[in-house]
Formats: C-alpha cells, structure tokens, sequence
C-alpha cells in the first residue's frame, strides 16, 4: 500500500476525488439555466452550507442549537453595513468575526451547563439581536433598513456558497483528524473521563460553538447581495434557525454529510408549500419536527445506516467462537 | 522523601452532612499508600476531592508545591494526576488503542499522532493486552477493561496515580494478576494512592495506610500497625471484636 | 412607585404562566415549547366566551380551566409518554420532548392563525379606572392580579396540604425515588403536566382582559416562562412567583425609562446574570 502525505487512507482520497468531481459538476449548473432552477439552486446550496456548519458543532456534542438566525443576520448585516465603502472580501470576515464572538459569548455562558439551557437561549438569541440592531438603527441613523447594491449575480452567490460548503466539509475533515476532533469524541463518549484526562470540555465545546457560527456568518453574509434592501425582521428571521435543524435532523448528524440528505427533499418541499399553501408554512414545519422525533430520530442516514448493518450481519460468515484467552501472567 | 502530595485539613460537606471532616495525611513519592475504611467513611470522597471532580469546602491539596484543591479536573489532570474509576469508564465508541491514546493526548505531555500510537501500544503490551489495538473495548471482559483504564491512566506519565477499588469484582486468579500488576507499577517508582476493601491486596501491596471512618481519619501508620489497631477493628466489625 | 406597582400587576399573570411551565418541567421533565400556544388558546377561548355569550373572562376561567386540562392531558398521553418511555436518561427526553413540543408549538401556531386569523385582538373589560396610592391602573389589571394570587393560593395549597400535591412535590424531587414509596409516577406526571396546562391557559384568559394579543404571540411568553422558571428553579412554587415579580417589574422599568423596544433585552439580561452567577436558579439545588 502506497503511503499518501498527511497520513491520508485511500478511502479518504476516492471520497476527495468524488467530492471534486460532484463539485465540479454542480459548478456548471448556472450555465444551463439562470431562473427557477438556478434560484431553487441557491436556495439548496444555501442550506447545504448553514446545516453542514451546524451539524460541525451540534452533531458531535447533541447539544441543539437555534441560533443559526442570529449568526447569519449578523453576516449579513456586516456587508449590508459597509458595502458601499469597504471591499467584500473584508466584510465577509467581519461577518464571519462577529458571529464567531457572538457564539463564544454564548457558549461561555451556556456551554458549561445541561443542554437545556443552551436550546433556550439559543431559542430568542436571534430576536434578541433582532430588537438591539433594530433599537440602534433606529436611534443612531434612522433609518430602518439598509440598501445593498453590488455587481453580484445570482449565479456567483451559487458558487460562492458551493465553495463555502466545500469549505466547511474540508474543515469538518481537518477537525476529525486534530486533537479537537479526538476531545470531541472523547466527550461524547464521557464527559467525566474527559475531564480526567486532561480536556477543557467547556472550552473544546465553544471553540466548536464559534467556528460552527462564523460559517453560517460567512454564509449571512454572501447571501447580503441577493436582496436589494435588508430589514432585520429578514436578516435575522427566526424561520432559518428552525429550517437547519429540521433539515439536519431529517438527514441525520451522525456523519457531517448527512444533512445533504434531508436538505435537497426538503428544499423541495419547502418551495412547494411556499407557492401552493403559503400559509401553512408553519403547519407543515410542526409536521416535520413531529415526524422526525417520532419515526427517524436519527434522520434518515440513521435509517439506512441500521439496514445496512442488518444485511451486513445476515450476509456475513458464521461467527468463530471467541476463544477464553486465559490471562496472560507476567513472568 | 519528598512529599508527592499532601492533604490538610480537608473537610467536604453537602449541605448537613459532612462526609470528609477535617482530614490530614502526607503520601511520599514512590509509596504505595492505602486509603481504607468501610463503606461509608468518605474514601472515595476523599479521592474525588483529589482528582478535582468534587471541590473541598475548606482546606488544602498540594501535589508537591502546588495546590490543587479547588482547581477543575482537568488541571489537576494537567499536572500529573491520572485515576481509575470505581465503575470501569472505557470509552466505547473508540477501540483500545485509542482509549489509551487518550490519556497521552492531553495531559503534560501532551503526545500526538505515531508518538501517541506507539506509546499506547506499549503500554497495550505492559498491562497484559498485546496485540489487541483495534479491538472493540465494549467487546472487551470486565478484568481486560480495566487494564484499559489503568492503562489509559498510565498514559499520562502522572506524578501521582489513584486507583479507585481497581481491584474490586475480580476473581481469584484475576485478583492475583492485578495484585503483580500493580506492585510491578510500585517497583517502577510510581506514587499510588489505593482506596480498597481487598485486605489481602492492602497487606502486601501497601507501604503504609490512612484508616478513615465516618469522615474521620482514625489511624495512620505502617499497613500491619494501623491494621492491628483496636479503633481500626471497632470501626469494621463492631464493638465485639476489638 | 407607579412603575413598581405596575411591574407588580403584570408578574402577577406572569407567575401563573410560569407556574404552569415548571409544573411541567420540573415533574413532568417536559421542556414544554408549545406552552405559550396554550396561554393563547385561553387568550381566545376567553375572548369568544366574552364577545359571543358575554361570559365575564373570570367566570370563563370555570370554563377554561378543565378543558385546558384535558387538552393537555391529551397531548401528554399521545405525543410525549411515548417519548418519556423510549428516553434512556434524562438529558435524552429533555431534548426530545425540546423537539416534540417545538413541533407541536408549530402545529397549533399554524392551526390557530388559520383559524383565527393573524391579526392583533382586544376587548374592554374592567377597563375603568381603579385608584391605588393615588395612582390610576386599569381595574382590569388588578382584577387579574387578583385572580392569579387566587389561583396561585389555591395551587400553594394543594401542593403543600394534600396527598396528591405531596405526591407531586416528590417527583419533582426524585422520581425514581418517589416510584419506591409506592407513588404512580407515570399517573402523577400525567396530571401534572394537564394541571400545568390548565395554569397557563388561565393565565392566558386573564392576561386577554388587558393586553392585546394575536396568534404568533406565544413564542415570546414561552420564552418569558422559561426565562422565569429558571431564574427561579425549576420546580420551585416560591421561585416562579418569585422570579415573576423580578421580571414584571425590570421588564416595566425598562419598557419606561429606556425603550418598550428593548423589553427582550431586559429579559435577557436577567437570563444570563442568573446563568453566569447562580445557574440553579434562586431557589434551585445545585446538582452534584
């Protein structure tokens, strides 16, 4: 077996090249269609990158956030804020920066406690920040929105976010192999013998927390130049918060791809109710939730993952009798 | 001998009850030192105190010159403290080599990738379980589990070593290996603290001993005299025997 | 002195709100996120009482009361035993019944802006002038306050001078231990969680007669209430009313002095200082 750099097996290097080479495909869609699809498209790689970012941090610690809105209004505010003066490039890390504070502010305040209160914070986080931006833009400039024009199309937002969510599964990749990545999983598995062997669990679980955050800044923020004019109540609409995790829970959050599964039914979903039963978007997200705690609560990867292990175990050869190795004694 | 660490003054209360009051004992670098006492006495409170997973109400822990009372676990881990648990704590998603990789990882040493690895295979070979790197720890008997775990404390090359009941559960010819196992740590130099029932393994495993009590300390000494102490026997068996 | 008094009336609905939640929560151990959806059914239960038979809302908590108690009832038995028999430990149905009652909060949220339609509602009851310390508030306002105290003097009662409440006190304690001494655990979380029910939407019908209200509404008083259980324990009778207090009144000194915008932002602020300084609550015990 040849030895590969960084230590990388061969599996990890087809899932590289199969990645790329999907990626690539996907990279010529704006080509062929620059309506309905490419649009539906947004949508779909948008919510690839903020459940993939989300599930970084929620998969591994279980611990369900709903701040997803409070991070990317925060991204989008950043651009919407200085875009007719500063490079977008720059804003876009603004973005990213005032998520991921924002994130270590509230995993420093919740992260050390159960997961109920961090679900509970994370509940109003968004309109919390909602009311503050509203409150100072109200009182400091007077105005209620902010205008946002650039040269940006539809179709460069498409590849702007497509690169984002390779982004983010190369770093979810970068993670497992480091020692933040073996911490998690250590916690995962018991949180006392963490501690006891040596790892700031509070601090590993926010640190997680903020690079989870700022991708979904990140993501706020290159989603800014899609709309011309960008209110709060939209920026930070709490609908997104309660999307991510109900696409990342249909798909499943055991593996980092298995949020891809539960978004690309789900947008479609999504965009059909949207246009037939406008109203009843949130009926049909109680349905969802409902569905997904009842019937597939480990989502749909969980599902396949279980028939598998079950033909694997119907298929496999008979089992050798574990030999009762007597206890080595020491000489 | 200089002090590996030192206990002073110790006292942990929940609420009206006192478990630990006001105990005092010095443990010497390489003693194998025992913390006995029946159920009920505080011991494993005492052990908790030390390993940063319960902090003091009042009082000192020092490992050496510095003081650890009251700092959390992971820093005490940091320093040079690694222990065993009462209720094996192997970690079941990962296989055996990497719960002892674990222990490497993020103590003082702080070990990564091949070095990490290869420690954790010898010590894999040290603990009687070569050749079983990618074995399923759920998989794994109760004794070999354990040998994970102390494995996994040994990792961290730790100034001081705690073994809480480690040789609890264990059958005869399990118990007699576990016994060789840990008096080979002591021949190594290594500090141990033991909280045990096991009398035949305190008795020719231990330097010396602290005899606790209803949270009270009652005897400390050499194993044979603190042992043969009349409070000692009262505090087992009752009025009858002493 | 005006703004305490005013705070004062308006913690007085709080608490039952927030005694309802941490009956839920604490014996139950059912993080219930649909529990404002159900302040807001008694918000238009009330209302119709009133504007279709003209039913005084105080008399209609009569009405109310029981069928919130049997509505909840219901959703414990069908959408959440299940849940509380499936979780292996505790933090596992805490996050489940999260994501059940999430779910849930959506499901009648949607059925009840279809129903009643998205816009703002209120009716004039009690809205005469009513004179304490030379102050004018609305007598809508203190009969309401009044009511809770009612409420709140008979739920103390129950709990802490009847078996069935003392039942309920201990599994909120221990559950596994008040299974031990012969206690129908999975009976006494039952009730609970539809006593718990029927406290919220009475707090609903009472907070009608002064404040407007809409369908989406609910979301903000589940965040209230949960914001309140905490700060006072969960579990903890005193606590609730006690944390209800302190957030009626810092939620009407800052809707005066600084912003009625900001009143989120208050209630957030008491959030995180209990979080950072005293997690368990005023009340709470500590778990080792």
């Amino acid at each position: 077996m040849s030895e590969l750099p960084f230590g990388i097996t061969q599996k990890e290097l087809r899932i590289g090249i199969g990645i790329a080479v999907a990626a690539g495909i996907a990279a010529l869609l704006p080509l062929f269609d620059q309506g309905y699809y490419l649009s539906l498209s947004v949508n779909l790689m948008l919510y690839a990158a903020l459940c993939t970012a989300w599930t970084l941090f929620s998969g591994p610690t279980h611990y369900v956030s709903l701040a997803s809105a409070a991070f990317f209004g925060l991204g989008t505010y950043a651009v919407a804020l200085g875009v007719e003066s500063i490079p977008f490039p720059i804003l876009v890390a603004f973005g990213a920066v005032a998520a991921a504070i924002l994130a270590g502010l509230v995993g420093a305040a919740t992260l050390r406690l159960s997961g109920v209160y961090f679900v509970i914070f994370t509940l109003g986080l968004a309109e919390l920040v909602r009311q503050v931006v509203t409150w100072a833009q109200a009182k400091f400039t007077g105005k209620t929105g902010l205008y946002v024009f650039t040269d940006f199309r539809e179709m460069h937002i498409f590849w702007m976010l497509l690169a984002l969510t390779i982004a983010i599964f190369i770093t979810g990749w970068l993670i497992n192999r480091s020692r933040l990545g073996f911490a998690m999983q250590i916690i995962g598995n018991d949180e006392t013998v963490a501690r006891h062997v040596g790892i700031d669990t509070a601090r590993s679980k926010i640190l997680l927390f903020m690079i989870s955050g700022a991708f979904i800044g990140i993501a706020g923020a290159i989603c800014a130049p899609r709309y011309a004019y960008i209110q709060p109540p939209s920026a930070f609409n709490p609908q997104i918060s309660f999307l991510v995790v109900i696409m990342a829970l249909l798909g499943g959050t055991k593996r980092l791809w298995g949020p891809l599964v539960g978004v690309v039914p789900f947008i479609f979903v999504m965009d059909f109710v949207a246009a037939r039963l406008p109203n009843q978007m949130p009926i049909v997200m109680g349905i969802a939730f409902l569905a997904i705690v009842y019937f597939v609560p480990n989502g749909v990867t969980g599902v396949l993952e279980k028939a598998l292990a079950k033909w694997k175990a119907r298929n496999a050869p008979a089992p050798q009798a574990v030999a009762d190795k007597p206890a080595e004694v020491r000489p | 001998m200089s002090l590996a660490l030192s206990v002073r003054t110790v006292r942990k209360q929940f609420g009206g009850l006192v478990a630990v009051n006001n105990v005092s004992f010095d443990v010497h670098d390489g003693e194998l030192f025992g913390l006995i006492g029946p159920n009920g006495s505080g011991k494993t409170t005492m052990l908790n105190m030390i390993s940063g997973a319960l902090k003091p109400t009042s009082g000192e822990i020092m490992l050496g010159h510095d003081r650890i009372s009251g700092l959390a676990a992971h820093h005490i881990a940091r320093k040079g403290v690694a222990r065993t648990f009462q209720l094996v704590k192997v970690l079941p998603s990962l296989d055996a080599e990497e719960n002892i990789m674990a222990g490497a990882v993020f103590g003082h040493q702080r070990l990564w990738g091949e070095e990490a690895r290869s420690l954790a295979r010898q010590l894999l070979e040290r603990v009687g379980l070569g050749g079983r790197e990618h074995m399923p720890v759920s998989a794994m008997t109760y004794i070999d589990q354990k040998r994970i775990e102390l494995a996994r404390a040994l990792a961290s090359n730790p100034r001081v070593l705690l073994l809480d009941e480690w040789l609890a559960g264990l059958n005869p010819s399990e118990l007699q290996i576990g016994i060789e196992l840990i008096a080979e740590l002591r021949a190594e130099g290594r500090t141990i603290i033991m909280v045990e029932h096991v009398m035949d393994a305190i008795r020719t495993l231990c330097d010396r001993c602290v005899v606790m009590s209803s949270g009270v300390k009652i005897a400390e000494g050499g194993v044979a005299e603190t042992l043969s102490d009349p409070e000692v026997v009262r505090a087992y068996l009752g009025d009858d025997d002493a | 002195m005006q703004i305490i008094v005013t705070g004062i009336l308006l913690s007085g609905t709080y608490a039952l709100i927030a005694l309802g939640l941490t009956l839920q929560y604490g014996v139950a151990r059912i993080m219930n996120l649909a529990n404002g959806e159900t302040l807001v059914a008694g918000c238009f239960i009330a209302f119709w009482l009133f504007a279709s038979f003209a039913i005084n809302p105080i008399l209609g908590l009569f009405i109310i009361a029981p069928l919130a108690f049997a509505f909840n009832w219901g959703i414990y038995q069908v959408a959440l035993k299940p849940l509380v028999d499936r979780a292996k430990n505790r933090g596992q149905l805490e996050v489940d019944s999260i994501l059940a009652t999430f779910g849930l909060m959506f499901l009648l949220q949607g059925l009840m802006i279809s129903g009643f339609g998205g816009e703002y509602h209120s009716y004039q009851f009690l809205s005469e002038r009513f004179e304490i310390f030379g102050s004018a508030y609305g007598l809508n306002r203190v009969v309401a306050f009044i009511a809770a105290v009612v409420i709140a003097a008979v739920l103390y009662y129950f709990l802490y001078r009847t078996r069935l409440g003392t039942a309920v006190r201990a599994v909120a304690v221990d559950p596994n231990s008040a299974n031990l001494v012969a206690i129908d655990v999975a009976k006494v979380a039952a009730v609970t969680f539809a006593l718990g029910g029927a406290l919220t939407a009475c707090g609903g019908a009472l907070l009608s007669t002064f404040y407007t209200f809409n369908a989406s509404m609910g979301v903000t008083f589940t965040m209230k209430a949960l914001i309140i259980v905490i700060m006072g324990g969960v579990g903890d009778v005193r606590g609730a009313v006690v944390a209800a207090l302190i957030l009626g009144i810092a939620e009407t000194l800052v809707a005066t002095y600084i912003d009625p915008g900001l009143t989120i932002a208050a209630t957030y602020t008491l959030f995180i200082i209990i979080l950072l300084v005293r997690p368990q609550g005023i009340f709470g015990r500590r778990t080792t």
